[in-house]
């Protein structure tokens, strides 16, 4: 499943190092962080993304203490 | 500004006002304390937080950030006991990130903006009482009112009232499209005249300019090669510049002593390190290219198009459709003896009968006022009808030769009607699916801008295919393909095509998503509404111009040039700075400039791609 989910992130660099982290969370099989647009985009195998999501803000507030991610 | 870009400009103010002060204060009073002290004040104030995420993060396991670098050089500053100068570079920095994020979050805005054709509300008839409800929560079946200079929120048909729309949002395109009841109309589209009562046939989700938002705002996802490139510079940058800096602290003072002076450049090293400007320039200028693209009417489903659509090689064209407008039209009226009017009007009269294509463009070419009765159709050559009472032919060269008429010899490609009336030839009319306007001229611009070969596909039969194509002035026409042949003709082109150019295809998105699929670049052209080629190309020409494709070349090629520009730009600078500091050329305050000042020039750039 692929869903998308608004953020709220500062730097782009920030940005680029989220995603190579979430990149190499178990599960995810896609994930794009979009520093232009303020969107992070995830694309699972299962269809229930909550675990996964909780670990991905987990991974961003250690990288980027400042950044927001509205699970909505 | 917002709040917190306020904030900090407050504290940016105090600081560099405090930091004069303590500079300014008489030499007389520190004979017996020291002044560096007193500069820690504004330190603080300019530079808490950088300070404290720097901390953060290193508790964490994060180096190698903006915060760290800064810290380090900085506190490095005061150690050795350049304090003014480690307060004036964090007030710079300082600076040049609220800068950075008044830029960044403006060009963001005015980018957003560009494509901002979201709907906020539709109008809906409840209880004989308007009520503006959110598009989302509207069904299929429902409908809404739609008053003049409001936007289309879904898309639908025409119940009831007359108008005109401006597509200009989605199209580019400044002329009103005139609609009546039964005309579909499509969401994002401005109402100017009249008050329309449309039934909606798509939800919200899947209305027209919902697919075009969230094919924009995926496009980030698709990156160029030069995006991942510099991602990956980035993270391999920083390291080795901060380990350079290392060995530039420790190896020369110990061949040459100068413990301080070393220390001193190597702290530029790491101002310099920083990424951002880096890695924030190419995506934005990407950006700010597919929101100027999208304005004209055309979108770029991501940043790697933009570099496959700079190095087209060949160019692939369906013809119906794409370079002809796909529908018969007159073309051509010779008359023998007569008005070209009583011509027409005496064929369009005969052919009143009939639901051909030759009769619908005969009729769509003038308004027969004649009366005609008696209609025979004749097969396979044409209708013979009493037109105000005389016997009226009108069909191909053979009905007249069979009637003893001797008719024109007529060489313009298309079908062509010949009419008689009691026995009298009166000419001929040509129809045929007619060249775009801009078809030809859209052929000379991609050849203008390096496009080696232009083939044609169709499949009509060679006479036909041939004519068109000699009047564009295309390469090569392959003739007479099915369906699956286009697929096979695409493959061998592909073969044919050296390894660094790339292959376009520009069809209408009526069944060849298949080929859309297999070219380097699927363009659909007129794809407003058509969900199919929306999805399956790789570029959308939102109305049916062939000019669009030169103009969505000349954007791919005006952005690539300004990520260059800033690649260039940033590299150049900082490597300028580092090759400066070694000989201690170079300060503190000139490599801070090197990262947020360039990072600022970047964005400006950037935003030039946009227009």
């Amino acid at each position: 499943m692929k869903k998308t989910y608004k953020i709220e992130v500062d730097c782009a660099n920030c940005a680029a190092k989220m995603e190579t982290a979430i990149n190499r969370i178990d599960g995810v099989s896609a994930a794009t962080v979009s520093f232009m647009t303020q969107k992070l985009s995830v694309e699972t195998a299962s269809d229930d993304q909550g675990a996964i999501m909780q670990e991905i803000v987990k991974i961003c507030k250690k990288i980027e203490p400042d950044c927001e991610i509205y699970l909505k | 500004m917002t709040k917190k870009q306020k904030k900090k400009l407050y504290r940016i103010i105090s600081a560099a006002a405090l930091l004069a002060l303590v500079w300014l204060l008489p030499e007389a009073w520190f004979a017996a304390l020291p002044r560096w002290p007193l500069f820690l004040l504004p330190y603080l104030i300019v530079g808490f937080d950088v300070l404290r995420s720097c901390v953060r993060n290193i508790l964490r396991g994060n180096i190698f950030d903006e915060q760290f670098l800064m810290s380090v050089a900085t506190v490095g500053a005061f150690a050795t006991g350049e304090a003014p100068e480690a307060v004036f570079v964090m007030v710079f920095f300082q600076i040049g990130e609220l800068f950075e994020s008044i830029a960044v979050g403006r060009s963001r805005r005015n980018i957003a903006a560009l494509m901002d054709i979201r709907p906020d509300y539709a109008n809906i008839e409840r209880d004989g009482a308007l009520t503006a409800v959110a598009p989302e929560t509207v069904c299929v079946g429902d409908v809404i009112i739609v008053k003049p200079g409001e936007k289309l929120p879904l898309d639908g048909v025409v119940e009831e009232g007359e108008s005109e729309l401006n597509t200009a949002a989605l199209t580019g395109e400044a002329l009103p499209r005139s609609v009546g009841v039964g005309d579909s109309v499509i969401s994002g589209c401005v109402n100017l005249r009249g008050t329309l009562r449309v039934r909606v046939t798509k939800s919200f989700e899947n209305s027209t300019v919902n697919r075009i938002l969230e094919l924009v705002e995926s496009a980030a996802e698709r990156k160029s090669r030069s995006e991942s490139f510099i991602t990956r510079f980035a993270a391999v940058y920083t390291p080795v510049v901060c380990a350079l800096a290392l060995l530039l602290a420790v190896i020369p003072p110990l061949v040459a002593g100068e413990w301080g002076k070393w220390f001193h450049r190597a702290l530029v090293f790491l101002v310099v390190s920083c990424p951002c400007a880096l890695v924030i320039s190419v995506p934005m200028s990407f950006f700010g290219g597919i929101g100027g693209a999208s304005k004209k009417g055309i979108l770029i489903k991501g940043s790697s198009y933009m570099d496959a659509l700079c190095s087209a090689e060949i160019a692939v064209f369906d013809k119906t459709g794409t370079l002809t407008e796909g529908a018969f039209r007159v073309t051509q009226v010779y008359p023998v003896g007569c008005s070209e009017q009583t011509l027409l009007q005496t064929a369009a009269a005969a052919e009143r009968f009939s639901d051909h294509h030759i009769a619908r463009a005969l009729r769509t070419a003038c308004s027969d006022n004649l009366c005609a009765e008696r209609a025979e159709e004749l097969a396979g050559r044409g209708v013979r009808t009493e037109v105000e009472g005389k016997t009226v032919l009108a069909g191909n060269r053979r009905l007249m030769e069979d009637a003893g008429i001797a008719c024109a010899e007529v060489s313009t490609p298309g079908t062509h009607v010949h009419v008689a009336a009691d026995g009298v030839y009166l000419g001929c009319i040509v129809i045929a699916d007619a060249i775009k306007p801009d078809a030809a001229a859209s052929i000379a611009a991609l050849r203008r801008a390096g496009v080696r070969r232009i083939v044609m596909l169709t499949g009509d039969n060679r006479t036909a295919a041939a004519a068109v194509a000699e009047q564009l002035g295309v390469d090569e026409v392959r003739a007479e393909l099915l369906p699956d042949d286009k697929v096979a003709a695409v493959e061998t082109l592909l073969a044919e095509k050296s390894a660094k150019g790339t292959l376009l295809f520009v069809g209408d998105g009526i069944n060849d998503a298949p080929v859309l699929a297999r070219a380097d670049v699927g363009v659909a052209m007129g794809a407003l509404g058509s969900d199919a080629a929306i999805e399956a190309a790789d570029v959308v020409l939102m109305d049916d111009r062939p000019a669009k494709l030169p103009q969505a070349l000349a954007v791919a090629r005006k952005t690539r040039g300004i990520v260059t520009q800033n690649i260039v730009l940033a590299l150049g600078v900082k490597l300028a700075v580092l090759a400066l500091a070694v000989p201690g050329v170079a300060g503190m305050w000139l490599a801070t400039f090197a990262d947020v000042g360039v990072c600022v020039i970047a964005v400006i750039n950037a935003m030039r791609a946009m227009k």
